[in-house]
């Protein structure tokens, strides 16, 4: 996914030849549209890796860069220029879209910083039980139990009031639990903006703990308004 | 010449349109005949005296043909584009056309046509080079640049499929643009500049919502969802069921035996639905073949309560675009209306109830004319792209994928690598390695859609990565881009990251035609067109107007003739006389002309064709004209679908 920044390396513009030793998507002297540099997400918006952004300044930001990068400004440009108009684009439509997400651009920063993270797209890992958070073993065994009780019910053309109201408060105190880990993830958010490296150290490992909780939680989530609005 | 004009063309299942930007306002072009809607319907002309290939004709005068030489016609193909042999099986069950003998699994399907076959982008590429042509003998100069509309929900290769038949028409497609956007993007030219949109489109055949964000010029598609089996069509069915039932029940007329006539009484089923818009019932009144008549009063109320299924299927795709896009129905500002089928009552009803509209004080958008106001956005589209207008500069359309983007992994289970709603372009990239010591080739098979296994999404297309240097089983290291470019088609690239090798690709698209075969489909030279032009112009005026010409001359053969007056039948002849002999001389436009007056006087005689056709196949005669072979389905779409309100 990511590409190592090498900023050190100065690249000459295609067009006026003019060196620029930044990563950038137009070159400063000329204003032409230039080839999709290799820095991360944040630096595209020309910020520094942080957590807490206003996300007002980002949508502005993106809309401006888009008036200028899209390709629909390049229909009639050089075969070289429409390339790079639509790799560049990519780029910045990847970037907005995964920095606007506080979820996604926590799971981002944190694999920019190398941190190991746990699979984004299976939804399979709630079915592994080594996988649960201790203090939920209990209570997620027994939702699961209600959620199959539920689908079966439901299969034979039954309705079971207690169980549903039952699921549903389930869902209120899961949904509660995923707030708390909103709440700790925001805090931890300032801890890594504003603190030393030995405090972003420890909030990295605290932020991807909290992530996987947080996937958990949500797939959680998931299954039972599912269930329940089947 | 790159720099002409760029067009904006609505490519639609019954009707297509083509529209420019005149200064600040979008305008369509009229066609010869001076209608701005020009049929989806082809067909391909006699064989022409000592040998050679056909000549074929598009819109109103195909319409006509489709009496007399129905297994030389065809509609609605925006229903077959970029789809497979299988699901072209299917659909055609609705269609009185049939597949070419030879065709076979995994190529691209042919439709039989005559004594020619032809593949759907084909078909498309002649409605398309008639836009081209209408737009080039309005502005007098070649026209080679478009911007084409298809539906929000089309996936990967019904889009491919779209851009194909632009090529093989002479048009660089500049840029496929999503039918709703386009509807905003008309909508959005004078109306306040923020606020969320919801578009709401029901043509004749599909269903799309998308709600888009406007601030400052940027329209920003925040989701998509639609139903590309979903529209009028399916109303028409229901009205048609009801009254072959009826006719069955209490006449004893089995008229599913005779798809001539179920066409025919489809035709009634039609008319009655455009009357429940305006009036408060509507009659079907059909002679039967054994001198009974079915007569029959449909209430308005009586027909809302039997379309509420069908409209009802459009409430799903709007709670799901709103949940996508995080809003609730008082979030959204205005609702704008499109597609025909949104002029029923009922579906306006439902829109406002969905959008809680009335109680804000609220009303959908239908200013803008429904069949229309498709083509008008993409006129603005093309404005934009063009660039260096001062009424589109600070535009800017961002639009989204509809459909998840994802790769089959082990046991079948989808990976979802870009999901739906996201902006594009956009992109992903993902790391593949071999399972085997040695290995050379990874297959990689990509999928589109929201299921969970690939089997239940629509299959894409399939990778080779080939000439992967060998190694030890999980050393390469083989880094696969993909990028959903602004059209929204995918594309693909691939390196081997250990050996710095560019991984050769070889796409097996699962549907579609390869670059090779589109070129080899390409209509005709387009190579010299500018010199060519003026002769060009000719030779079309020339065309058309033997066209007409040699319908004209079969036209006493007709019982249809012995109904026009005698007055009626002298300015046929004599406009017939005057188009012959100003056919014989260089003036492209004077043909023209002749040959717009030739049409208007046969108005007459062919409404009369058309009426007995109509007649006869409802009491059940041999016609040669609507013809054995319309489809054993009552569900065809009727070619002659009146396009517009009287």
């Amino acid at each position: 996914m990511l590409k190592v920044l090498d900023s050190a390396v100065p690249v000459a513009c295609w067009s006026c030849s003019v060196a620029h030793n930044e990563s950038i998507l137009f070159c400063p002297h000329c204003s032409k549209i230039q080839p999709p540099p290799g820095g991360d997400y944040f630096s595209v918006f020309g910020l520094a890796p942080r957590l807490d952004l206003d996300l007002g300044m980002l949508e502005h930001e993106f809309h401006r860069l888009s008036r200028k990068l899209h390709p629909d400004r390049f229909a009639r440009a050089l075969p070289n220029e429409k390339d790079w108009s639509l790799a560049d684009t990519a780029l910045l439509n990847d970037a907005y879209r995964t920095l606007r997400d506080p979820i996604r651009r926590t799971g981002y920063l944190l694999k920019l910083q190398g941190a190991e993270m746990g699979e984004e797209h299976s939804g399979k890992d709630r079915k592994d039980p080594s996988r649960v958070p201790a203090d939920l073993l209990e209570e997620v065994f027994e939702l699961n139990m209600q959620l199959e009780e539920m689908r079966m019910a439901r299969k034979m053309g039954q309705t079971d009031p207690d169980l549903q109201a039952d699921l549903t408060a389930a869902k209120k105190k899961f949904d509660g639990l995923l707030d708390a880990v909103d709440q700790d993830l925001r805090g931890q958010w300032k801890v890594w903006d504003e603190g030393d490296e030995a405090a972003r150290q420890s909030a990295q490992k605290t932020m991807v703990a909290l992530l996987d909780r947080r996937r958990y939680l949500s797939n959680l989530v998931r299954d039972v308004t599912e269930t329940l609005g089947a | 010449m790159s720099e002409g004009r760029v067009v904006g063309i609505d490519l639609g299942t019954t009707n297509s349109l083509v529209a420019y930007m005149e200064g600040a306002a979008p305008v369509v072009i009229p066609g010869v005949d001076g209608s701005n809607l020009v049929p989806s319907v082809v067909a391909l002309d006699p064989l022409p005296e000592g040998g050679g290939r056909p000549t074929v004709t598009v819109g109103n005068s195909a319409r006509r043909a489709l009496i007399e030489t129905p297994e030389r016609v065809i509609y609605s193909v925006k229903r077959l584009m970029g789809r497979g042999l299988s699901e072209v099986q299917s659909e055609l069950k609705l269609f009185p056309f049939r597949l070419a003998d030879d065709v076979e699994a995994g190529e691209v399907p042919r439709i039989q046509l005559g004594e020619l076959k032809f593949t759907p982008p084909e078909i498309s590429a002649y409605v398309l080079r008639q836009l081209k042509r209408n737009a080039e003998r309005f502005f007098g100069a070649p026209v080679t640049q478009a911007v084409i509309t298809v539906p929000a929900y089309f996936n990967d290769a019904q889009r491919q499929a779209t851009k194909d038949a632009g090529r093989m028409a002479g048009l660089e497609v500049l840029r496929l643009v999503n039918e709703p956007t386009a509807a905003a993007l008309a909508y959005g030219l004078d109306r306040a500049n923020v606020g969320t949109i919801a578009v709401y489109d029901l043509g004749g055949g599909t269903f799309d919502i998308s709600i888009l964000k406007l601030r400052d010029g940027i329209f920003e598609v925040q989701s998509t969802n639609g139903d590309t089996h979903l529209g009028g069509d399916d109303i028409d069915n229901l009205l048609l069921t009801i009254a072959l039932d009826e006719i069955y029940s209490e006449h004893g007329v089995d008229l599913r035996a005779h798809p001539s006539a179920v066409q025919a009484v489809r035709k009634a089923a039609i008319d009655a639905k455009i009357k429940l818009s305006t009036e408060q019932a509507a009659q079907f009144d059909i002679e039967l073949p054994n001198g009974d008549r079915y007569q029959r009063e449909i209430p308005r109320a009586v027909f809302e309560q039997l379309i509420e299924p069908v409209l009802e299927r459009t409430a799903g795709p709007c709670k799901q675009a709103m949940t996508d896009a995080g809003l609730t129905p008082d979030q959204i500002d205005a609702v704008v209306m499109v597609g025909g089928s949104t002029r029923i009552p009922a579906v306006r009803q439902l829109v406002d109830d969905l959008f809680q509209l009335a109680p804000r004080g609220k009303k959908p958008h239908i200013e803008l004319h429904p069949d229309e106001v498709v083509a008008l956005g993409a006129a603005v589209q093309a404005d934009i792209l063009a660039g260096a207008s001062t009424a589109t500069e600070e535009m800017l359309l961002l639009d989204v994928t509809p459909l998840s983007l994802g790769i089959e992994a082990l046991g079948g289970t989808v990976a979802r690598i870009i999901q739906r709603n996201s902006t594009i372009p956009a992109s992903a990239t993902e790391h593949f390695t071999t399972g085997v010591d040695g290995q050379t080739n990874v297959a990689i098979h990509v999928v589109q859609g929201e299921r969970e296994l690939a089997a239940d999404c629509r299959s894409l297309a399939r990778f080779d990565l080939k000439g992967i240097p060998p190694m030890s089983a999980g050393l390469p290291r083989i880094e696969v881009r993909f990028l959903i470019d602004a059209d929204g088609i995918l594309q693909v690239s691939a390196r081997e990251q250990r050996s710095g090798k560019a991984a050769q690709i070889e796409v097996k698209p699962t549907y579609g035609l390869s670059d090779e075969q589109v070129e080899s489909m390409i209509l005709e030279s387009f190579d010299h067109a500018e010199e060519d032009f003026a002769k060009r112009l000719l030779i079309e005026a020339r065309n058309e107007a033997e066209t007409i010409l040699s319908a004209v001359e079969r036209a006493p053969e007709s019982p249809a003739w012995q109904q026009l007056t005698g007055e009626e039948q002298a300015a046929v002849s004599a406009a017939r006389d005057r188009l012959a002999a100003v056919k014989l001389g260089e003036d492209a436009a004077a043909i023209r002309d002749a040959t717009l007056a030739l049409d208007q006087a046969t108005r007459r005689f062919a409404e009369l064709m058309m009426e007995a056709a109509v007649t006869t196949a409802i009491r059940g005669k041999t016609m040669d004209a609507a013809g054995e072979e319309m489809g054993d389905e009552v569900t065809a779409p009727h070619p002659m679908a009146p396009a517009e309100f009287k």
